[in-house]
């Protein structure tokens, strides 16, 4: 258990965790809910226990879509995505530790593939 | 009346046509869009981080621009209708963040949330109205079964974004009707298209513009309609099923009769 982690990820999420009743909507409705090793509610029940690092080193940081599904949908207003967004930050701003580098953009492109695209990983997935 | 318009990134580049015939229908409905000399790209995605500033500032420049010349502001990607919305939502909202922003751009006033958006199909819905518009179709889709594809940025979240209902939105469909066409109603319109992830997880973007399409057909739909570049990629290149995806300012502008002379 990591406490300062844990109060960066509050700090920087605003969010309160306590609220959240495990009713499990917010994985619910998770378009990434398959392709995530842990999900939306794990998130929450985790960052309330401190085990910041486990999400850290997870693919699932780099799997939501920034839907806001979680986020209108959840009954008692947690705001999810802003946890997940808030342990992602925690882990890209370490040294190195990029998602997505610009050398690899080129082999990602295709004729028709949107700026939109490019500039939105860049914001999610790097500092 | 005259409005500042907000491009964004992708309206100069591969989204050219969604850019294109949302200023040939403002002109045809006599509003005017005035396009920011100094406008930066709004970054594609929110950070809903509270200690994230560097990355809200562009769209804090973009909102400023349009106060200081006493305009309300104009978006059609849905992305940056997302981002400047809801930096707008948060520097009213948290008075912090506000504080901070201002320190850094050192503006010759201080920028607190002042400016009005408005995403193209609000204004048209608010500014114009539907009932205008319908009056100024000359062209009117007849018989066309049209879905609406609102997907996530559009209406998400609602409280920053006070466009229409979340889950029950209706001002894509109500345009259609204004356009003559028929809207259809299906299950994934206010769903996530995979966004972003197409960059590194096609199975996933896949998956996910199947289900939007497929539930899409499935309602008996004959196109779909969307306001995001994005949306328009994943729908068309990454989903098997057969059925034309286009601008909804290319239907405006056909509806408005102004498509021809645009091409021509």
């Amino acid at each position: 258990m990591d406490n300062k982690l844990k109060e960066q990820v509050l700090r920087s999420s605003q969010v309160n965790v306590l609220k959240c009743m495990r009713c499990g909507k917010c994985s619910g409705t998770c378009p990434s809910y398959d392709e995530m090793e842990y999900h939306p509610h794990q998130f929450v029940y985790m960052v309330e226990k401190g085990d910041i690092e486990k999400l850290m080193n997870s693919k699932s940081i780099y799997k939501c879509l920034t839907c806001f599904a979680c986020v209108d949908r959840c009954p008692r207003d947690v705001q999810p995505a802003k946890i997940v967004e808030a342990v992602r930050l925690a882990a890209i701003r370490q040294q190195g530790n990029n998602h997505l580098i610009p050398d690899q953009i080129p082999s990602m492109l295709d004729e028709e593939l949107p700026q939109q695209a490019i500039v939105t990983a860049f914001r999610k997935y790097t500092k | 009346m005259t409005f500042s318009y907000y491009p964004g990134c992708t309206l100069k580049t591969k989204a050219k046509v969604l850019d294109k015939y949302a200023r040939a229908s403002a002109e045809a409905l006599g509003i005017t869009l005035e396009e920011p000399a100094d406008w930066q790209c709004c970054g594609g995605a929110y950070t809903t981080s509270a200690d994230e500033i560097a990355t809200k500032l562009s769209a804090v420049r973009t909102l400023n621009s349009a106060k200081e010349l006493g305009r309300d502001l104009i978006t059609v990607c849905s992305a940056c209708h997302n981002v400047i919305k809801q930096t707008n939502y948060d520097i009213s909202n948290n008075e912090d963040m506000a504080m901070k922003v201002n320190n850094y751009l050192k503006l010759d006033e201080p920028y607190n949330g002042e400016t009005k958006v408005y995403h193209y199909l609000e204004m048209l819905r608010d500014v114009v109205g539907f009932d205008t518009l319908r009056e100024k179709v000359v062209n009117p889709l007849k018989g066309k079964k049209i879905a609406a594809y609102y997907g996530c940025l559009l209406l998400r979240p609602s409280k920053a974004l006070a466009m229409d209902d979340p889950e029950n939105p209706t001002i894509m469909e109500d345009f259609i009707r204004a356009l003559g066409a028929e809207p259809v109603i299906y299950s994934q319109r206010n769903e996530c298209c995979g966004g972003y992830i197409t960059m590194e997880d096609k199975a996933q973007a896949s998956k996910r513009s199947n289900a939007v399409m497929d539930s899409a057909k499935d309602k008996g739909a004959d196109m779909v309609i969307t306001a995001c570049p994005l949306c328009m990629y994943n729908l068309k290149t990454n989903s098997d099923v057969d059925l034309p995806v286009v601008y909804f300012t290319e239907l405006l502008a056909e509806a408005l009769g102004v498509k021809e002379q645009e091409e021509a």
